[in-house]
């Protein structure tokens, strides 16, 4: 199905977002995630189902002020 | 010591992590700052691992880590992203901006407060990077701030304390509330106003990390901050519009 990975579409198969992450090779420790919007800690991804047209947001540590 | 939440911090200077020109010169630049807290932000993974060697970095310095929402233009925005730095960070501390203006990075308060409360009440210990309203900061203490983060002067601008007046109110208004100025800052002499006026800290970035030399002006900056708390501490003189002689006249030879 067609999914949007941080602002650009992806095609995976997935059911949930544990397996998004995995199918995308995107599933490392220094990342944190959410799905439509809404924070999904790392514990819920794999109870996390997820539907064509989500949209999946992958952040990772950066420098910031 | 300045203590944050309950936790004391070595140092009162706090410096952002952005905009250095290595990651070498950081690290120098934070050996030589001596400062205790760094900033950080969570931004999209563009490949897969790319953060690691930041996260490597930052935990190397050794300092407590304080993730920020920046960028962030809404309450839920900011609140969402909060609780991704806090996983990503292992920190429940998150330096809070909401902004809501687009030249000046001025935060938006009604935003600010409408995040503040929602973080504070999940357990949050939330770091607002506000203006010096008077009426504002007193909402963020009801929300559950325990800390207030004054700017000096729009972010990245260095233009120092642009409005004194106001951030002297603020600091006599809440004398027991940790009080941290927070951008704008370009120049170690501001810094060390900051902390002649009674600020408990002072937080920078773009000052170190635009220097022509970020690990001297880091150090300048850290020097600049303890000179500045240790006037505040020692009482400074009112100023006088007329001299008075420092010598004593009593005594002088009668030389005329």
């Amino acid at each position: 199905m067609k999914i949007m990975v941080n602002g650009t579409p992806q095609e995976v198969t997935a059911t949930t977002l544990a397996e998004a992450l995995s199918a995308l090779g995107r599933d490392g420790e220094t990342v944190a995630t959410a799905l439509n919007e809404e924070f999904v800690p790392v514990g819920a991804r794999a109870a996390t189902p997820i539907a064509p047209g989500d949209r999946i947001e992958i952040v990772a540590p950066r420098q910031g002020g | 010591m300045v203590s944050f939440y309950g936790t004391p911090v070595a140092s009162r200077l706090m410096l952002g992590t952005a905009q250095y020109p290595s990651p070498k010169v950081l690290s120098e630049a934070f050996r030589r700052s001596g400062a205790g807290i760094a900033t950080v932000s969570v931004r999209r993974e563009a490949a897969a691992g790319e953060g690691a060697d930041f996260w490597a970095l930052v935990r190397d310095l050794g300092v407590r880590l304080l993730p920020n929402t920046a960028g962030c233009h809404s309450a839920r925005e900011a609140v969402t992203t909060a609780r991704m730095a806090r996983e990503l960070f292992d920190t429940d501390w998150i330096k809070l901006e909401v902004i809501g203006h687009a030249d000046t990075l001025q935060p938006d308060p009604w935003g600010l407060v409408e995040a503040a409360a929602i973080l504070c009440a999940e357990g949050f210990k939330v770091f607002p990077y506000t203006t010096e309203d008077l009426v504002l900061a007193e909402r963020l203490l009801d929300a559950g701030c325990e800390v207030l983060m004054p700017w000096g002067a729009p972010i990245g601008t260095g233009l120092g304390l642009a409005n004194r007046y106001g951030l002297r109110a603020l600091r006599a208004q809440f004398p027991d509330v940790p009080l941290v100025v927070d951008a704008g800052l370009g120049r170690p002499s501001q810094a060390a106003e900051a902390m002649e006026m009674g600020y408990d800290a002072v937080l920078l970035n773009t000052a170190v990390a635009k220097a022509e030399d970020p690990a001297a002006m880091a150090e300048g900056f850290a020097r600049a901050v303890e000179a500045g708390r240790l006037g505040f501490e020692a009482g400074a003189m009112e100023p006088r519009d007329m001299a008075a002689p420092s010598t004593p006249l009593i005594g002088k030879a009668f030389l005329a």
